[in-house]
């Protein structure tokens, strides 16, 4: 994976992924327990629907006159001291921090679990640039320790159990080597890696939760205090912020309190929740700059299916209850952005011509867990759907939709529709093995690779039922014949025609 | 702020940005926000008895006490620790006698700060729903740093401080954010899930937190 750039197509991505039965077990593991967890908290607010209305019409205000708020931000931050850059790409963010660094003659800076910074592949630039960026989020600290990249938006070391954990510090941690698996331990480590570098580091970088334009603030929610830590400690902080994060008013913060740590941690509240406007005089970083980035996000609010994916949080309900999520893992989705709302916004961000990402609204059965989950009501099967026609729009009539035209005229009368199914009997006589077909030839072959089709059976329901008249009539009593559907095997029945 | 890095090369960026932003959203129109939703309201005691809940679910520390008896609430919190940073503006009338007062004037470094085990401070207000403290960082509560690099936070939060809800513990801070003030969000001691979402209390913040609510003021 880099940053948003999916390497290969989803299929081809988790089934590589799908053989790693560790892998499996860790993610069933946390997907489950955070599931029930996320229900019990949300439980708790009688209200609940109501505020996923009012987060999803908050959202949809700020969209709809974005320009405006983000002016009104830059305004405010500017006059409380801060500087504001815009960038349209995710090089022209990264060269700003870059500069920022060089200018401050900074060598390591810290930072905060952003992945807006994992989107524009930061660290690999200031690498480039003989600038060392430290993750200070213990999750991050694990994923850069062990050179892997994320697979979740909150717990991006989700893959990692831990024993690898626990392997992992003891190898890389300067002066451990004898910690246990206990995640206490494991933390009390990262905790005594990374003070000196928070109490010594002149730079930061962060991410933003929200900006608020009225006011000129903008908000990091965390957990552990490595937060705290870069926005106040270093003397210069640079914050990257996409511009769909911004709010008009302060009074638009508190829903998404609300709604941000049940559906993300699952808890009543995170622990930690920055708010600063600009530079303070005497408190924290006298230096502050707002990186507002652009990356793809204009193109997909000019899509009016598409835009309401803008409204993300990026809380991560949606991975946690996707069936597929679950099974195939972050990385199967080759983008910092995994699972379901992975799978609508790496291809809207790159564009449906990127031949990887544009396999990804695929990766759904479209059991519609992820919009119940969502805290601001994106209808991500509807996104789904509405992408995967785009991929094939351009195409031109293809071998599908005619085979689908041969289908419509087939199931349009019933002596058709027997005449193709005797047809169909006669024809899959090569393939059936076992009452299965476990490989189809040319473009069918998709429907088997991934499950069996059961075979057509001897006889149909309508053939059976005339045979059953026959009897009767001769009998005048019911003898159902010993092929009836309901004796035979039910192996596949959503798949006899 | 004339001294912006690249500040040509930012100006077209900024233009490009927000023609584009211009464009994707003309054919949008803001729609009407529904009310904020109104939950139960609890009476001034359950509010305090849900406070208490919240914090202690968290693992912090947590006291109720009259007015008199605060001193000695913190002697308690304090856990035999002798010594503590305090802000310009707490109430002294709060702190035991015997306890040696550390002042952040002149400003004390990060080193210096890292050396010291306790802080003592108030709030700005208190949400029971969440077991939530805030801090606007005024006198009493001190500058950041303050409160993030001792290990030991106690938080002293008057009764009429304690709101119920997320949007009044909010409203309450508004016009300290548009007058420039940075907010800290607290709800227990630092923790993380990050290692199979295993809850675990502190990691870089405060690894204990300890909350004493006086009652009648």
């Amino acid at each position: 994976m880099s940053g948003l750039h999916p390497q290969l197509p989803f299929p081809e991505a988790a089934k590589s992924e799908l053989l790693s039965a560790q892998l499996r077990s860790n993610l069933r593991k946390v997907t489950h327990t955070i599931r029930e967890k996320r229900l019990s908290a949300v439980a708790e607010l009688p209200y609940w629907e109501e505020l996923r209305v009012l987060g999803e019409a908050t959202k949809n205000e700020a969209l709809a006159h974005l320009s405006d708020h983000l002016l009104e931000l830059e305004k405010n931050v500017k006059a409380r001291g801060g500087q504001v850059h815009w960038a349209t790409d995710a090089q022209e963010a990264r060269e700003l921090v870059a500069q920022i660094a060089e200018r401050h003659q900074v060598r390591e800076l810290i930072k905060v679990k952003s992945i807006t910074s994992d989107e524009i592949e930061l660290n690999k630039a200031l690498d480039e640039r003989g600038i060392h960026a430290i993750e200070t989020d213990l999750a991050e600290l694990i994923v850069q320790l062990s050179h892997d990249t994320p697979s979740h938006i909150l717990v991006p070391a989700i893959h990692r159990n831990r024993a690898e954990i626990q392997a992992l510090f003891n190898r890389e941690l300067p002066g451990e080597g004898h910690l246990s698996d206990l995640p206490a331990d494991l933390a009390g480590a990262a905790r005594r890696y990374l003070r000196h570098k928070f109490l010594t580091t002149k730079m930061a970088v962060s991410g933003a939760n929200f900006g608020i334009a009225d006011t000129g603030t903008v908000c990091v929610v965390e957990s552990e205090g490595n937060g705290r830590m870069c926005v106040t400690l270093p003397e210069v902080l640079v914050s990257i912020m996409g511009v769909e994060k911004v709010l008009p008013t302060w009074d638009d913060i508190s829903v998404f309190m609300e709604l941000l740590p049940r559906s993300s941690t699952a808890e009543r509240m995170n622990p930690y929740t920055s708010f600063w406007s600009g530079v303070t005089a005497d408190d924290g970083p006298q230096e502050f700059h707002l990186i507002l980035l652009d990356n793809g996000r204009s193109k997909v609010l000019a899509d009016q299916t598409g835009r309401q994916t803008l409204r993300c949080i990026r809380c991560s309900a949606c991975l946690n209850v996707c069936p597929v999520y679950e099974r195939a893992g972050g990385h199967a989705y080759g983008s910092v952005y995994p699972g379901p709302i992975g799978a609508i916004l790496t291809p809207q961000l790159l564009g449906m011509q990127d031949h990887n990402a544009n396999t990804l609204p695929g990766a759904s059965s479209l059991c519609g867990a992820c919009f119940d989950a969502c805290p601001v009501r994106i209808n991500i099967p509807q996104v789904l759907i509405y992408l995967r026609g785009e991929v094939t729009k351009d195409k031109g009539p293809s071998v599908e939709q005619l085979a689908m035209q041969g289908m419509r005229l087939a199931m349009s009368a019933g002596w058709r529709f027997e005449g193709a199914i005797k047809l169909a009997r006669i024809g899959q006589g090569p393939l059936v093995q076992d009452g299965t077909i476990s490989w189809l030839p040319g473009m069918l072959g998709g429907w088997t690779q991934s499950r069996d089709l059961g075979a057509f059976p001897d006889q149909s329901f309508r053939e059976w039922w005339r045979e059953r008249q026959r009897n009767q009539a001769k009998a005048g009593a019911p003898t159902p014949s010993d092929k009836s559907p309901a004796n035979r095997d039910a192996k596949e029945p959503g798949e006899q025609v | 702020m004339t001294n912006t890095p690249n500040a040509i090369h930012t100006a077209e960026a900024r233009l490009e940005v927000l023609t584009r932003i211009n464009r994707a959203a003309q054919d949008m129109v803001a729609p009407v926000k529904p009310p904020y939703p109104q939950g139960e309201v609890l009476s001034r005691e359950a509010i305090l008895e849900q406070f208490e809940d919240r914090i202690l679910d968290y693992k912090a520390g947590f006291l109720r006490v009259a007015p008199a008896g605060v001193a000695q609430a913190v002697a308690t919190a304090l856990a035999g620790e002798t010594r503590a940073v305090v802000p310009q503006g707490l109430d002294l009338a709060w702190l035991p006698a015997e306890l040696t007062l550390l002042r952040d004037s002149p400003r004390l470094s990060h080193a210096e700060l890292d050396g010291i085990g306790t802080v003592i401070t108030g709030a700005a207000v208190a949400i029971s729903t969440t077991g939530t403290i805030i801090l606007n960082h005024v006198a009493g509560q001190g500058r950041r740093a303050l409160t993030l690099i001792p290990d030991r936070h106690i938080c002293i939060v008057r009764a009429s401080q304690v709101v119920q809800t997320v949007p009044e513990g909010m409203q309450a801070v508004a016009s300290s954010v548009t007058a420039g003030q940075p907010l800290t969000l607290i709800s227990g001691p630092s923790a993380t899930s990050d290692i199979e979402l295993v809850r675990v209390e502190g990691v870089h913040g405060p690894r204990q937190l300890s909350v004493i609510v006086v009652e009648g003021i």
